[in-house]
Parts: C-alpha cells; structure tokens; sequence
C-alpha cells in the first residue's frame, strides 16, 4: 500500500537526516522524498512517498510525530490528493526519430525545453504515471541523462 | 570580589545549579576543560568515573533512584563514542539524562582534527533529541529544554554538543528562561476519558483480567497508585523485567515476571486471561514473545505515555495515551463491582503446581548430581532469595545481565526497595556503575549489585571509583569461570559445542579486593550461607562477595 506523507518540519540543519535515518533505522521504505522551503523561512517541507501494509504505516506517521523537528504530519493516500513530478530527460534524437519524437510530446503535455544538432531536453511535470507512459514512448530512444523530482502532493480541495 | 566575565561554560554550569543538579558523572579532556573549569565556582559535585560509558550508567542509576535526570560531561572524541553504550542503554530503558560532549572548535568541525567525532550523528537513533550548541548564548535556553525533554513524556537521554570555543565564548549576563516553548513538543498527561470509561466497562465484564506492569510504572513513580487500585479490586499482577519490583514481589496478587525469561505461572496467566491491561510496556519481544496472541480472544488495554508504542508490536482493543500515575489516579477514583475470586484460585493452583514441579525437577537433577560425586556448589536461587530477604526493605538491587540477572528476576523478593537492570539493551557491565550511581543518590539505603564475572569484568575498573568517592555498595559476583547465559545457549541450540565462552582463570578477587582495599568474603557452598550474608550485609561498607556456582547450572 503507498502513502504520502506531507510533513512540516524545523528548517534546521540535519533534519533532513534526522527523518531519513529515521526511516533507514526501523526499515520503512522511501519510494520519493521531496524537501523545499515553505513561506515561513523557519519552517521546510517534506513530501514523502513510502509503502508497507498498514502496521507499519501508522508506525512511520507516529515515529515521524515523536520527532523533536517535525511540526506536523500529514498523511493520505494517492487518490486523495494532487500528486505532481517533475522529469527532465535528455536524449538523442536524428532525423528519423525527431517527428515522432515531437508528436508524442505534444499528446502527454510534454515540452522540449532545450535543444543541440544531435540532442534535445524533455520537460514534462505530470501524475508519476503519466510520466511513466511518456518515458514508455522513448523507450527505443537513446537516453543520455534523465533527472525526476519525485513526488510533491497536496490534498484536493475541500467542498 | 571582582565580578568574573562569564563564558559559555559558565553559563552552562549555572544552567545546571538552576537545574538543581547535584551531581555530574565524567570524564574530562580538553575539549570540555572550560566547563570543568568553571564547575570549580560551583557547589555542585563531581564524580570522575574510570571509563565514559560507566559515567551514563551511574547517572542512570542515579537517576532511577532519585527520580531527576542524571548528568554526564565528558570530552569530544573518543569519550564520546565511549558514552555510546550507556546512552543507547539508557535510551531503550527510557532513563532521563543530561549528556554533554565536549566537540572541537566550531571553526574546526567537519575536519576531522584530533578527537573530533560527530557524535550527534552517531547518537541520533538512541538520544530523544540532540543540540549541537553554535553560539554561547542558546546555552541556558538549551539546557532548559533538555532537562524538560529529557525528564517528561517518554523520558530519555538528551545530548548536548559544546565545541570548546562555544564554552569559551563570552556571555553578556546570565537569565534561565522560566518555561519552554516547544511548538514540536507536547506529550500526553491526561488519559482521554472515554477510554477510561471503556477500560472500566471491559473490565467489569471480564471474567480474568490482569495487569502487567513495565518499567512506566517506575518511570511515572504510579507503582502506589498501581498498587491500590489492584487491591481495591483484587486484579492480578505480573510484570516485565523493566517493572520488576514496581509491585511487591511477595504480594498475594503477584504472579510473577512474564517473558521468554519469566516464570511459566506468570506466561500462562497472561495467556489464560480474557483481559490484559498493559501498563508502560513495549510488548517487545522478551516479554511478549507472539504479540497476536495476546490479542487473540482477549481485550487488550494498553496504557503508555508514548503513542507510538501503542499498536507498534500488537493491535490493541484500547489504546490509553497519558501518563500512568494520572490515569490510575483517574482509575482509583472510579466506582467498579468485580468479584474476580474464582480466577484468582485458579491462578493459585496454577503456581502451586508449576513451583512444585520445578523444586521437583531441581531436586531430581542435584540428586543426580550427588550421585555423580559432582562437586558442591551454591545454587543461586537459594542464594537470591536469601540475599534478598536479608537485605534492607528499601533497599536497591541492581542486577547486572547474564544468568545471574534471570536467577535475580525469579528469585529477588523486592518489597519496597528497587530492582534495576538494564532491560532493553542488556548491557553488560551495568550493575557496578549504575549501583554506585544509586548508592550517591541515596547514601542512606541499601545497593547492592549482583554480576557474574563476565559483566563484573567488563566495569570493574569502577572499584577505583567506588572507593575514591567512598560509596559503600555491596557487590555479589557469581562465579563459574564462564560466560552462563551465552554457554546455555550454545548447550542448547548448539549441542554443547563451546565457542568463546570460557573465561578461566578468572583473576583472584580476594587479591583485586585487596588491591582495590575493599572487603572480600567467599561462599563456596550453601552451607554457611546465613552466616555468610549476615556478614556481607551488616556493615555499610564496600565488600566483593564471591559466590562459587556450577557452571553446568542452568536458569
């Protein structure tokens, strides 16, 4: 079973580590973890996407709680929530390919961000499945280099 | 007088008096001189241990007898990492300290000059927080917050990392802040009262309920609260190692330790009840070996300070987060019709016939054994259980970990006094510092601590200490030339195939005694045991008593 977890915690140094190594020591798993600064200053957000039956989930929640630096946790699962990645892949691309190559960033929203004679940058921020069947349309392209954000999330609007 | 410019350690050494700290247990080195240094303007007192870790297991033995946090200062580097074992010790048992390093300079951090470690990383997953201090003037803010983290919710030891030129620092006056503002920090108190009501429902309707006590009770100091509400409606107790002596051991209620290590009367109550109200136990796996069994047809109540305990090794019916003392005073105070008379007798029964045929077996073996012409031996069950009833009512026993700490656990009668142990980690080497550490805490009582040589090894150094400071505790060390515990284990998993547990010769201890010019008395069979520990106790005074046991004996 996935979860997220939207967790506010101290910007203090270390806190980063201390988290992981919280999930590292009672052998949770990480699938994705995302940190960045909120608008207050004194405080950063962490997105983490992990998965476990449902004991261990409700631990990660709680462990995460006794933290001295966490704030507040949040915690929902993915059809209960907006959940974005970001994925930046560069490629090879020739003459034969490029059409294609086009096409298919325009049907999933994709965008070509960056571009030489014989390669191009690919942005897309989309569902994580989303970009999962867009990276499936490159699969008989050369790769050279692919960075993606992992997950951020939030939970849909109230009524 | 001229008006000294305060520093940093300064600052922390009048943190510490604001504290109402009595006592600090360590080890210096250059690192943390300057606080050592200015320790001198105070009233506080010192206790120089021989090794780091000895440090945090006096302080926990301190702690655990006086109820306020025990505090610990040693250098950077190698003495902190020595500290590791007591910290982690202190951390699985829940035991409030007050842990300071002293670090390198802060321009130097992260370089890795001499005794430089980073030692607030190597202790993140066994501190309940950790502060490395960057400038001179958080020090009072920082300790405030440490001993309030350390000694409230599920308490625990707290780390704080001075670098030497943080302590040199000047300060521009001094103020202890009067409260803490933690927005991150707030632990339960109060039990919700619809779940007390609901613990009072499944209990009316129960048939057999019982309690089991955990080292909570103690670290709540609710054993009285505990106690009366037991009586007032006649609830059988067992308990964990944690929460031995939390209730009277020879109580008619009483049934025993629970666990892999506990009596079988204490293991079958727990599984025949319908009804378990667990009180500040982690259910870990030595107490609790199959959680789900626990739940299986039974209500399980499980009461802790710390919600993540709670549902972490088995799904309870009612979760309680509070403090024990006060959801037992909410308890007490609670109006509850049970007559739970038949199972008590049932329980009687039970451990009248499980102790009739353990004394049988027991009785068969030594038979067998006098047969053989084996040699004599004491065999320290009797020898606990004397021990215990000679000593003081309130007296401490500290148990160190191996067999003699099982024989202890079964066989020690605490009435008033207290049992310590290192529970969670097992430690060994615990019982020498961690008595010392009891005994300053309450010169007036009674420690005693009880250790096989192998642990007795391990922090023997101590002695210097103990007779340093002259704090008169009494030591038992259970001879057998092995290492028990692990050497049963390897008879029974491993066919007797020996590995590394032999410890022959073990040195002279009537000539370490000596050299160490404290009494040393000898029992080599059970004869003369009365005598024996009528003459180990009677004096207030530091005596080694060696008693000689078949290393064949199991526990």
């Amino acid at each position: 079973m996935k979860r997220i977890y939207s967790i506010l915690v101290e910007n203090r140094s270390g806190v980063l580590c201390k988290v992981a190594g919280l999930f590292w020591r009672r052998c949770f798993n990480i699938d994705s973890i995302v940190v960045g600064e909120t608008d207050d200053k004194a405080v950063s957000s962490m997105i983490i996407v992990s998965n476990g039956d449902q004991r261990t989930l409700e631990q990660i929640e709680k462990q995460l709680n006794k933290k001295l630096d966490v704030i507040k946790v949040k915690t929902f699962n993915e059809n209960e929530s907006l959940n974005r990645e970001l994925l930046l892949i560069k490629i090879r691309y020739n003459r034969s390919n490029r059409r294609d190559i086009m096409e298919n960033c325009e049907i999933m929203g994709a965008k070509i961000v960056d571009m030489s004679k014989g390669q191009m940058t690919i942005q897309m921020c989309d569902t994580p499945e989303r970009i999962q069947i867009f990276m499936g349309t490159l699969r008989s392209v050369s790769i050279v280099e692919i960075a993606r954000s992992g997950v951020v999330a939030m939970t849909k609007c109230n009524e | 007088m001229i008006k000294r410019v305060l520093n940093g350690a300064d600052a922390l050494v009048r943190s510490l008096e604001e504290e109402h700290v009595e006592y600090v247990f360590g080890y210096p080195g250059v690192a943390i001189c300057p606080f050592f240094n200015s320790i001198l303007n105070s009233d506080i007192k010192t206790v120089l241990v021989r090794q780091e870790q000895c440090a945090a297991h006096a302080a926990s033995g301190y702690t655990r007898v006086s109820g306020k946090p025990g505090v610990v200062a040693v250098t950077s580097g190698p003495g902190a990492t020595n500290l590791i074992t007591g910290i982690a010790t202190a951390f699985a048992d829940s035991i409030p300290l007050v842990c300071i390093t002293g670090q390198v300079d802060s321009r130097l951090m992260g370089s890795d000059v001499f005794q430089e470690a980073d030692i607030s990383g190597a202790c993140e997953s066994f501190v309940k927080f950790s502060y490395i201090v960057r400038q001179a003037s958080d020090i009072p803010r920082i300790v405030k917050e440490a001993f309030h983290i350390a000694s409230t919710g599920r308490k625990g030891p707290v780390l704080i990392d001075i670098p030497h030129d943080v302590q040199m620092d000047r300060v521009s006056g001094f103020a202890y802040p009067v409260g803490v503002n933690l927005r991150t920090y707030k632990p339960t108190v109060e039990g919700h009262p619809v779940q007390i009501k609901r613990v009072m429902r499944e209990l009316a309707r129960a048939k057999r309920p019982i309690i089991c006590v955990g080292g909570g009770v103690h670290l709540s100091d609710a054993a009285e609260e505990v106690r009366r509400f037991a009586e007032a409606h006649d609830i059988p107790v067992v308990s964990t190692m944690m929460g031995l002596s939390a209730f009277p051991t020879d109580h008619p209620l009483f049934y025993g330790m629970v666990g892999n290590n506990g009596q079988k009367y204490g293991n079958r109550a727990m599984n025949e009840a319908d009804m378990i109200i667990m009180v500040g136990a982690r259910v870990a796996d030595r107490s609790i070996s199959q959680p789900d069994l626990i739940t299986e047809n039974k209500v399980l109540a499980h009461i802790d300070v710390d919600p993540a305990e709670i549902g972490k090794n088995a799904g309870p019916s009612i979760p309680l987060v509070g403090d024990i003392k006060h959801i037992f005073r909410e308890f007490n105070e609670r109006e509850l019709e049970v007559d739970y008379s038949d199972w008590l007798d049932w329980l009687d029964g039970c451990k009248d016939d499980v102790l009739n045929a353990e004394s049988k077996k027991r009785a068969e073996i030594q038979e067998e054994r006098k047969l053989q012409g084996a040699r004599e031996y004491v065999d320290p069950r009797t020898f606990i259980r004397k021990l215990s009833l000679k000593m003081d009512k309130d007296a401490v026993y500290v148990a160190d970990v191996g067999q003699n700490q099982i024989w202890s656990c079964a066989n020690a009668v605490m009435r008033h006094g207290r049992f310590l142990t290192s529970g969670g980690m097992g430690t060994m080497g615990y019982a020498v510092p961690a008595a010392m550490g009891a005994k300053i805490s309450a010169p007036s009582r009674q420690v005693v601590a009880v250790c096989g040589e192998g642990g007795f090894q391990m922090t023997m150094q101590e002695l210097s200490t103990i007779v340093q400071y002259e704090v008169p505790v009494k030591i038992v060390v259970l001879r057998n030339n092995v290492l028990g515990m692990v050497r049963q284990h390897q008879h029974f998993v491993y066919h007797d195939r020996f590995s590394v547990t032999d410890l022959s010769p073990t040195p002279d201890l009537d000539k370490l005694s000596e050299a160490y010019h404290i009494g040393y008395m000898r029992l080599e069979t059970n004869e003369g045991m009365e005598e024996c520990l009528e003459r180990f106790l009677e004096k207030d005074e530091t005596t080694l008593l060696e008693v000689m046991i078949d290393p064949d004996d199991l526990c």
